[in-house]
């Protein structure tokens, strides 16, 4: 592995980052896992981390972009402190996801993948996300909330914003 | 969290252990977690592959190929490293069973795992999640790390000299097209998810070159209960050429929704009226797609056809992923068609131009219908695109995008004419606001 001495990511990041390079028989399979938790980390995919990723897998940086910008969860700029991600696939479109995702855009005032003001929520209208059964359902950062009414999403977005939502990590 | 359900109709293999705490590594091994691979070890590769070829277990995924034989056509020598690839990529819309299984079941998995490894002679094991997954692989890496710890996984497990077995975790970034098993090789080659031409299959040419097995999560965590069990005994509770049960998910307007496990060849009539509790609202049936999003339309008057891969085959649809999604008399099928095609025109990975252009273009031809400026000429054009795109891509992405196409315009037409006629049918779901979110999606 090429040298990182100065690395952008926090110790455990950084030692995550370790250890994922060694699980693979080749490094480069570490790519798309390195992505994402260093978007976990930083709140998107910086133009130092695609460098530092590209260094420690030795790849070029275009190697790196090409990858980046083929997965749909991968984003080049900062998007919400709390992303919320609502379905609107055939399941959740039975169910009222259109509602939820309408109810959402009024309730925090942007459209699919803006930020409010603050940067405390983004917005993102997104296919199946594996939740059919309990339809509709949203995903914010990661977690899954499911059988929504617009009444209930506006208890789980007043629980982010008041910061009693899990963080990211 | 998804709320468990259970019915008296339900044949419990699967879901044996869900409900009861099983991704505790103890509690596994309680509800004889382990037992199989045991097993497995003193038996050999001959004797797993046999009951996996007699248990009739076919792949959970949506293609249905018979489990036992895709083992059985990975070679015994090999120059390189065999792997088996678990595929818990699941995003075909309506499905949500390797979800259920993740959460209340994961040492299933890491032992099936392991069995399909000691058949096809592999060391090593992946299991990919899709991102989106992020607690349910903190689960799984939970349940890696305990099996370790047991001695389980690593070198010399359950203290047998020289068998060696390792599992590594894989998270994607969202991407439907990487639940294809090409294209998921791709990915955990820290590459862009494009499928691969085929021959060579996985089996010979796989995962870094080497011979690999790939199976749906759901298959390879059916796996432990079938040795358990015997495979003549798994095969016993299905139909015929369908061993055993599943998970069906079975959502949309239904009462009660839900993942049940049903034995293979149980009646569609029955699993909608019975198992999900009829349609929501007393409500009339329009309509049923039965096995996740890209499998054919079926009319409310079609639905008395037994759920396993070859009666559904007959009745011109398909099993699939056994994802279940219920339409009643409100929905507007050129809004579902619609919907449908604005996924999959999402997703196509653009890397074969007849599933890149076709999806693309019956979304805006579809899109144009929707909003008022159809004539009757574009149901036409719609029906010649996806008909163009079927069997020519590398993957079957651009078929999976052709197949509810053709069936929504074959069956409904006459739907989409009134449409057109300004006669429309049923309630909208997609908004106005939508509409233009949707054409920058």
């Amino acid at each position: 592995m090429a040298a990182v001495t100065n690395t952008i990511f926090s110790p455990a990041t950084a030692a995550r980052f370790d250890r994922l390079v060694t699980l693979y028989p080749l490094k480069r399979s570490a790519l798309v896992p390195m992505l994402l938790y260093a978007q976990d980390e930083i709140g998107y995919v910086s133009e130092a981390a695609i460098q530092e990723i590209a260094t420690r897998l030795d790849l070029f940086d275009l190697d790196v972009r090409s990858v980046l910008s083929y997965y749909s969860m991968l984003r080049t700029k900062p998007a919400g402190k709390y992303n919320v991600q609502v379905c609107t696939n055939i399941s959740c479109m039975l169910g009222g996801g259109y509602d939820i995702l309408d109810h959402c855009k009024r309730k925090l005032g942007i459209g699919h993948k803006q930020v409010t003001p603050d940067g405390q929520f983004s917005l993102e209208e997104v296919e199946c996300i594996g939740a059919c059964c309990w339809a509709p359902a949203m995903q914010v950062n990661y977690d899954f909330h499911e059988e929504l009414t617009p009444e209930k999403v506006d208890g789980i977005l007043a629980e982010y914003a008041a910061g009693r939502g899990k963080d990211v990590k | 969290m998804p709320r468990y359900v259970s019915h008296p109709d339900e044949v419990i293999v699967l879901k044996r252990r869900h409900g009861k705490g099983a991704a505790d590594i103890d509690k596994y091994m309680e509800l004889d977690g382990y037992k199989a691979v045991q097993n497995a070890i003193e038996q050999g590769p001959d004797w797993i592959i046999n009951t996996m070829k007699a248990s009739g277990l076919r792949g959970r995924g949506g293609a249905g190929f018979p489990t036992g034989m895709k083992w059985s056509f990975v070679p015994k020598q090999s120059a390189k490293p065999k792997y088996v690839l678990v595929n818990g990529d699941e995003s075909e819309p309506g499905t949500c069973k390797d979800h259920v299984i993740f959460l209340e079941d994961p040492h299933s998995v890491i032992e099936g795992t392991m069995i399909a490894g000691l058949a096809i002679g592999a060391k090593m094991g992946f299991i990919y999640l899709r991102g989106e997954y992020r607690y349910l692989l903190k689960i799984v890496e939970k349940a890696v790390a305990d099996a370790y710890a047991k001695g389980f996984l690593g070198k010399n497990i359950f203290g047998k000299e020289g068998v060696d077995f390792d599992i590594v975790t894989q998270t994607g970034a969202g991407a439907y097209e990487v639940g294809e098993e090409s294209a998921l090789m791709e990915s955990l080659e820290g590459k862009r998810g494009v499928p691969r031409i085929k021959p060579p299959f996985p089996a010979v040419v796989g995962l870094y070159g080497g011979p690999t097995v790939i199976n749906n999560a759901e298959t390879i965590a059916s796996v432990p209960h079938i040795l358990l069990m015997g495979g003549e005994e798994y095969a016993k509770l299905g139909s015929e050429r369908n061993g055993g049960t599943r998970l069906f998910g079975i959502s949309g307007h239904v009462e009660r929704p839900g993942v049940y496990e049903l034995p293979m060849g149980y009646s569609l009539r029955k699993a909608i009226f019975e198992v999900g509790g009829g349609v929501k609202g007393g409500r009339q049936l329009k309509a049923v797609v039965p096995g996740g999003s890209s499998c054919p339309v079926l009319k409310a008057d079609e639905i008395d056809v037994g759920l396993d891969f070859d009666q559904m085959g007959k009745a011109g649809t398909m099993l699939g992923s056994g994802g279940i999604v219920v339409l009643d008399e409100t929905v507007s099928i050129v809004e579902f068609a619609l919907r449908t095609i604005k996924f999959y025109q999402h997703e196509s990975c653009g890397w074969c131009i007849p599933c890149r252009e076709g999806t693309d273009w019956i979304k805006k031809t579809l899109t144009r219908v929707y909003n008022d400026g159809g004539q009757k000429k574009d149901i036409d054009n719609v029906q010649y695109l996806a008909e163009n795109m079927m069997g020519r891509t590398f993957c079957p992405l651009g078929d999976a995008a052709a197949m509810p196409t053709l069936a929504f315009v074959k069956k409904f037409r006459k739907e989409f004419e009134d449409y057109i006629d300004g006669k429309k049918a049923g309630t909208p779901l997609m908004t106005e606001e939508q509409e233009l979110a949707g054409a920058a999606h």
